[in-house]
């Protein structure tokens, strides 16, 4: 069946659909990631947005569940040139397309991806709808299209209980934004006990369960829009408990201590930014995933020093506290899809709780 | 860390001549390299052996010298230019191996010269079996386990550990014999005790097998800071067991998870770190297909054929970059040279689909298995890059210049099922055409996997493709019964077709429609070919750098032109015997030369190992397969205002007139006149008009009608197709059987042309390079050939100047270069080719374009030939250019081409040389006396001799005469000479002392354990001409070949050689080739 993808500038790229053929409106994004794109899939970063996978051929290693960043996947359109008509892998349990209609979400194939990336990349983000109805006049949904705003998103991604996973090391609060699964197991994986802590979790909460360390997790959206969340993250930064912050985390704790955030044109995401720890002037390769970044003109200098920054663009990629045992970064430590490069930073946040690595 | 102020003159080693396993990459790398190095200030020393080669350019560096890849020249060179560092990673293994000898003995360090770009403790950490063993369980990166054992008890104990299967490779036997795989405990006895009792030392490797594991690369790259980058991963379609460099191979890798390619990135990242390279460095990886169970097959710690190949595939100019890391840098203080924007330190991000295809030398030799293994055989690769991978295979498929263009280009209808799977268990160089023809008939993904190991998703797009197949047979068949092209074939369906790169004539023949009307009904669906941008960055960044690929699934980004005149340079495509690195020498001075006359220059070209290929080479660099379709695409888009053909060879001229059809016009010398020089008849008609004499013949078309052009002219004849590169099909028959034999092969390809037979005469053989600017002429030189006619030129030694003719021999060629320049209107190159038979001067052929003796030739004289052409093709005479027109003085220098064969590489080929062109590469002696230069030359070629002091002679009764004072110049050198009866018989009669031994169907001790014996320097062997080769002289040069005896099928190399030993200099004189100039 025909499908569009109809951008607000009015652009309109007819491809075939892939999974549900239910109309959607989201923003528009593109991920140059060549493997991954599971993880990428089901990283609840993405929700509100509708994803487009540079890389043309996706689905040939099929679905491996046990690869899932999250339960579900949270885009709400998927955008690809081809999928693969077999997946084969070994461990592969399911096909992109079957995976897609189970879980309802709507995509597009057989479109120039990389027109349509270039197009992003000079007009910046758009929003954009995916859809199998043929718009004689597109004024309508151009409008519609205009309208839309990711909104609300952390608290549709985030846990809604508290869970508590099991380890005999450091004691860790993980403050669930919108987590990706491997901020969890990378804690876990160094022995951490880590209790998982929905978003609209009071700091006082948080502080009375006397974590050794509190993580906050990456998410979706802008994060100016979580106000309540950033109050209390003040009240975590006031704790003298160490913490470890990831993307929206990252920009959380700018944010709660007078910086300011910013959109970027067309965002980072993908497997392959060049970011330079600015104190030991080495290069690392990162996973990211963020659309908007902390500015770095507004940090106090007494409050916070860059950390990392972007080798490419120069943009802000780290942060560390002055007089605190805090740092936060812009990208994911975690991979997932991606390079693991900067997993030591896990290491660095164990020996800041004063365990071990 | 900016660069090390202490590194002011650096010496970069080249690779020397082509052979297999190192071919044009380390050109394309050593080439980028120096430029990188002269940008930043260095002053670059070359060495490098090779004169086809664009590195061995005044251009490239400051003072070249192209001297044997020898430890006594490195050292003398150093001691008279005195570098501060040795940069020895882009020379491929021949240039690591010197830099290693020289830093063990203690030299560099006495010398006070640096090795830059790698330590001699990375080189063996990563080079020696043990140490690399041990380095990588130190870190934890798993290999392959492996033991040598000597007993079947110690085998059966050690396989206990590791599992079955395992392989099994008795040490030293010849070419593994003895070997093979065991899968259970009764195998494992009996081969092993097989190999036991056949190893010379009673050593058997037992190493566990993973033959059948994905086949995976990784390109890192790692400054002197420890960051740490990879450009590319790769996959190989042909699973572990096939050398990668005779594999298809795609990148990025296809059927990887993000969880597998993460693991062995961060091994590879682990892996380069730990050796502390500093540079870049390949990794290659087995990985178990059903778990993530990984082996490191091997580390190569420098540039190789692997990172020219992720050059291209990603934008990343591997060797640059290293050798601004060689000088200081870090990644991220170096530039993107295709974004401009970003640094080094990122990872290209592909948004297309790359497949690269070996190019294999089986239509050169016939006689060769055509198996794939670890050996690798191919001279040459092609890459093609699509946004699918169905469409790359396809354009891959149609670059190889091997008559196929499809997966119907080999024919197994005829084979019975059980013939095929036979064929689908041997590993060629048809597989995928093997399982294409299995898919037709409907054998399982599951059957063909479980056979041939190749991944299911493989097989799946292979299937794809067959079905593209039959779905446009079956229009075929509705127009075969009177349907309308136009609804036979919907617009879908061809748009799929195209999508996927069916080429319009592969379309006509499966539906017949015409091509034409397919290009119509194209045209009138709007399905026309777009180029994408290859920007290393899937489009994150916006690109400066105009290197395209087609596709027809998308928009168009190719930025139209139009402020300067266009010329488009067509390339010459993979190398192959017969079309080598020289073309691209000629292709890349070509494009600059027209850039220097204010032209906007374009390179057409598919293949990754060269120069050609960088993107800031030509103005726009297009990566695609060199047919009609796919350079009328580029026509169209870019609307040249002109297309030069002569310097690309065979590739470039036979798209002569197709380019002519699209209104191209062809600068230079004009289509008809190429034509007419390879037009028997019109070229007969020339000659005429100009009283020049050739040797008689006739155009035949049948065996029959060779047969009685032949009684005609009497035996020997010459009987070859017309047409061809390096002398293809091309044989000296001496009898009707010759003939019918020879007519065979060369009709097992469908033939456009005659073909042609000539009187055979013998005699010495010149040749000539010269520029026309449609009136006078420029000859450079004359050279002369060591081996009389018969012997392939490019197989020859070509001396310069020519050593051996009269006066009047000389003013002969001159005269005949000039009236046939003239004749042919020739404007710019022509090679000619001529036989002297004392003071009679025939012609042999005529080509009007650049031919392989151009770099050589432009080197040793100093004449520019290439951009010279360039400009009298642009216009110019070549008195404006200030040379006097005809033949230029000589040059001050002897300088002598010799051949370099990779016979030990292809298992089964014949060595005999003839008129069918068989070496892969050259070097050069160059010196102020011809027996330095020729000395120089042997050298170069690696012909070190003697060892042993024992040589073995056998020749035809006809040889005889003229062997005996060549045998008494071995003897008095003290050399032992072995021969068969006849010929010992012979030499013993004059006087010469010589051992008889027996022959190969004889009891031992015969000559072939004489052989095997390794205490051989040297086999004289002149084989009989045509169909009467004898099977044991193939046996004994085979197995000579094999256990690294030089052979010599001619009596006049043999006469070279021996004038080059009797005259071995003590010391030999360097000469800078960058100080030549012509006047």
């Amino acid at each position: 069946m025909k499908a569009y993808l109809i951008l607000e500038d009015g652009t309109v790229f007819t491809g075939v659909s892939i999974g549900s053929t239910e109309e959607v409106i989201s923003e528009i994004v593109f991920n140059t990631s060549m493997t991954g794109y599971l993880e990428v899939l089901t990283d609840p970063s993405y929700a509100g947005q509708a994803v487009v996978m540079t890389y043309p051929l996706i689905g040939n290693y099929g679905i491996c569940h046990e690869d899932m960043e999250s339960a579900k996947p949270w885009p709400k359109g998927y955008i690809v040139r081809e999928l693969s008509r077999i997946p084969s892998n070994f461990r592969s349990g399911d096909t992109i397309w079957h995976f897609l209609e189970q879980n309802n979400i709507p995509g597009i194939c057989k479109i120039d991806t990389r027109a349509l990336t270039k197009r992003l990349r000079e007009k910046g983000t758009m929003n954009g709808m995916i859809t199998t109805k043929e718009y004689a006049d597109l004024s309508d949904p151009i409008s519609r299209i205009k309208a839309y705003h990711v909104k609300g998103v952390v608290m549709e991604t985030t846990g809604k209980e508290t869970v508590s996973l099991p380890g005999n090391g450091k004691r860790v609060a993980l403050l669930d934004l919108g987590a990706k699964g491997n901020i969890a197991r990378s804690l876990q994986k160094r022995g951490c006990q880590v209790t998982v802590y929905p978003a609209d979790t009071k700091a006082e909460t948080i502080l009375a369960a006397a974590p050794d360390g509190i993580m906050l997790s990456n998410g979706p959206g802008d994060p100016a829009e979580n106000t309540t969340i950033i109050e209390e993250i003040r009240t975590l930064y006031e704790s003298d408990v160490p913490i470890f912050a990831i993307c929206l985390g990252h920009q959380l704790m700018a944010l709660a201590t007078g910086a300011a955030t910013y959109k970027l044109k067309y965002g980072h995401r993908g497997g392959n930014h060049p970011v330079k720890d600015l104190e030991t002037g080495r290069v690392y390769i990162s996973s990211q995933n963020h659309g908007y970044a902390v500015d770095a003109n507004t940090l106090n200098p007494s409050v916070a020093a860059p950390a990392f920054v972007n080798v490419n663009d120069g943009t802000n990629e780290g942060l560390t506290y002055i007089g605190k045992q805090i740092f936060t970064v812009q990208f994911h430590p975690e991979a997932c899809p991606g390079p693991r490069d900067s997993e030591y930073l896990f290491d660095r946040f164990i020996k800041m709780m004063g365990g071990e690595q | 860390m900016p660069k090390n102020p202490e590194i002011k003159k650096v010496l970069v080693i080249g690779s020397g001549p082509i052979i297999i396993g190192q071919a044009a990459e380390f050109d394309y790398a050593g080439t980028q390299a120096c430029r990188s190095l002269k940008e930043e200030g260095v002053e670059v020393v070359l060495l490098n052996s090779n004169p086809a080669t664009i590195m061995t350019d005044k251009d490239i560096a400051d003072k070249v010298y192209i001297e044997p890849l020898t430890i006594q020249v490195v050292e003398a060179l150093i001691q008279k230019e005195q570098p501060d560092s040795v940069l020895p990673t882009l020379g491929g293994q021949a240039g690591l191996n010197l830099a290693m000898e020289l830093e063990e003995t203690g030299f560099l360090k006495a010398n006070h010269v640096k090795l830059i770009g790698t330590t001699a403790q990375t080189i063996k950490k990563a080079e020696d079996r043990l140490e690399f063993k041990e380095t990588m369980e130190k870190i934890g990166e798993p290999v392959a386990p492996s033991m040598v054992v000597e007993t079947i008890k110690d085998g059966i104990t050690f396989t206990n550990t590791i599992g079955y299967p395992v392989v099994l490779r008795p040490a030293y036997t010849l070419g593994g014999s003895g070997g093979g795989i065991a899968h259970n405990e009764e195998e494992l006895i009996e081969i092993l005790g097989n190999g036991l009792r056949l190893s010379r030392v009673g050593q058997v490797l037992v190493e566990r097998c993973i033959a059948g594991w994905k086949e995976i690369e990784y390109e890192v790259m790692r400054d002197g800071a420890g960051n740490v980058i990879t450009v590319c991963n790769m996959e190989n379609i042909d699973p572990v067991g096939v050398h990668t460099g005779d594999s298809i191979v795609v990148a990025p890798s296809q059927t990887l998870g993000d969880k597998e390619y993460q693991m062995l990135r961060t091994s590879a990242l682990n892996i380069i770190t730990e050796l502390g390279i500093t540079g870049g460095c390949n990794v290659q990886y087995a990985l178990h297909p059903t778990s993530f169970e990984y082996c490191v097959i091997e580390v190569n710690p420098r540039v190789s054929r692997s990172s020219a190949l992720a050059s291209k595939a990603t934008g990343y100019p591997i060797a640059k970059v290293a050798a601004k890391i060689a000088l200081g840098y870090t990644l991220d203080e170096i530039k993107n040279a295709v974004t401009g924007k970003t640094y080094a330190s990122f990872e290209p991000m592909l948004d297309y689909c790359v497949v690269k295809m070996p190019r294999l030398p089986f239509d050169k030799f016939i006689s060769a298995k055509r198996t794939l293994g670890t050996q690798m055989k191919a001279t040459g690769e092609v890459m093609s890059i699509c946004t699918n991978f169905e469409g790359a295979l396809m354009k891959a498929i149609r670059s190889l210049e091997q008559h196929v263009d499809s997966l119907l280009s080999y024919d197994f209808t005829s084979c019975s099922d059980y013939e095929l799977e036979e064929m689908l268990k041997r590993v060629d160089d048809r597989r995928i055409w093997v399982i294409a023809e299995a898919l037709r008939r409907g054998v399982s993904y599951g059957h063909i996997y479980e056979v041939t190991r190749i991944d299911p998703w493989f097989i799946d797009k292979l299937a794809i493709l067959v079905e593209m197949e039959q779905s446009l047979k079956a229009v075929g068949k509705a127009v075969e019964e009177g349907e309308p092209a136009n609804t036979a074939l919907s617009k879908e369906l061809l748009t799929e077709a195209k999508r996927m790169e069916f080429p319009d004539a592969v379309m006509e023949r499966l539906t017949h429609i015409p091509q034409k009307e397919i290009k119509n009904m194209r045209r009138s669906y709007g399905i026309q070919a777009a180029f994408k941008m290859v920007d290393t960055c899937a489009a994150e960044f916006e690109a400066k750098t105009p290197y395209y690929y087609s596709v027809y699934d998308g928009e168009n980004e190719a930025e139209t032109t139009n402020s300067r005149k266009k010329i488009l340079v067509l390339g010459s495509g993979p190398i192959r015997i017969g079309q080598g690195i020289e073309f691209d020498f000629c292709s890349v001075h070509c494009t600059w030369a027209f850039r220097r006359e204010g032209y906007e220059t374009i390179i057409i070209n598919n293949n990754p190992e060269t120069v050609s290929t960088d993107f800031d080479i030509a103005d726009k660099l297009y990566f695609e397969p060199l047919t009609p379709e796919d350079v009328e695409n580029i026509v169209e888009q870019e609307q040249p205002d002109g297309a030069v053909v002569q310097f690309g060879g065979q590739t470039a001229i036979k798209l002569t007139e197709a380019l002519m059809e699209m209104g191209v016009p062809i600068l230079g010398t004009a289509a008809e006149d190429v034509d007419a020089a390879e037009d028997r008849e019109r070229f007969d008609q020339i000659l005429e008009q100009c009283k020049i004499p050739r040797p008689a013949g006739a155009t035949v078309y049948t065996a029959e009608e060779a047969k009685a052009v032949a009684q005609k002219l009497g035996y020997p004849v010459l009987v070859r197709p017309s047409y061809v590169l390096g002398g293809q099909g091309m044989q000296i028959a001496i009898h009707d059987k010759d003939i019918d034999e020879f007519m065979g092969i060369i009709n097992q390809i469908a033939q456009e042309h005659p073909i042609l037979v000539d009187k055979y005469i013998m005699g010495k053989e010149l040749e000539v390079d010269a520029i026309c600017d449609g009136n006078d002429i420029l000859i450079p030189g004359i050279m002369e050939h060591i081996e009389r006619t018969g012997v392939h030129s490019g197989d020859s030694i070509s001396v310069y100047p020519a050593y051996n003719i009269t006066e009047g021999n000389v003013k002969t060629i001159v005269d005949y270069t000039k009236k046939l320049a003239r004749a042919l209107h020739v404007r710019g190159m022509i090679n000619i080719q001529f036989i002297v038979d004392g003071e009679h001067v025939y012609i042999i052929e005529v080509n009007p374009r650049s031919s392989r003796t151009v770099p050589y030739i432009s080197k040793v004289t100093g004449i520019p030939i290439v951009p010279l052409a360039a400009q009298v093709i642009c216009g110019r005479t070549i008195r404006e250019l200030g040379y006097e027109p005809g033949l230029q003085a000589n040059a001050d220098y002897w300088a002598i081409k010799m051949p370099v064969f990779s016979f030990e590489k292809i298992r089964g080929a014949d060595i005999n040389l003839g008129p069918e062109m068989k070496s892969t590469g050259e070097c050069l002696g160059i010196a102020k006396t011809f027996n330095e230069a020729l000395y120089k030359a042997f050298q170069g070629a690696g012909i070190k001799l003697p060892k042993h002091k024992n040589m073995i002679i056998t020749v035809r009764d006809q040889d005889k005469e003229e062997l005996v004072p060549i045998a008494r110049r071995f003897e008095a050198m003290g050399i032992k000479i072995f021969a068969t009866k006849g010929t010992a018989r012979a030499l013993k009669e004059a006087g010469v002392k010589a051992i008889p031994v027996r022959k190969l169907e004889q009891e031992s001790p015969n000559l072939l354990d004489l052989v095997l014996g390794h205490e051989i320097d040297l086999i004289i062997d002149i084989p009989h001409q045509g169909a009467r080769k004898s099977r044991d002289g193939f046996i004994i040069r085979r197995n000579a070949i094999e256990t690294g005896v030089t052979v010599l099928t001619s009596l006049d190399t043999a006469a070279a050689l021996a004038t080059s030993m009797e005259n071995q200099a003590s010391k030999l004189t360097l000469i800078d080739i960058a100080s030549i100039s012509s006047n």
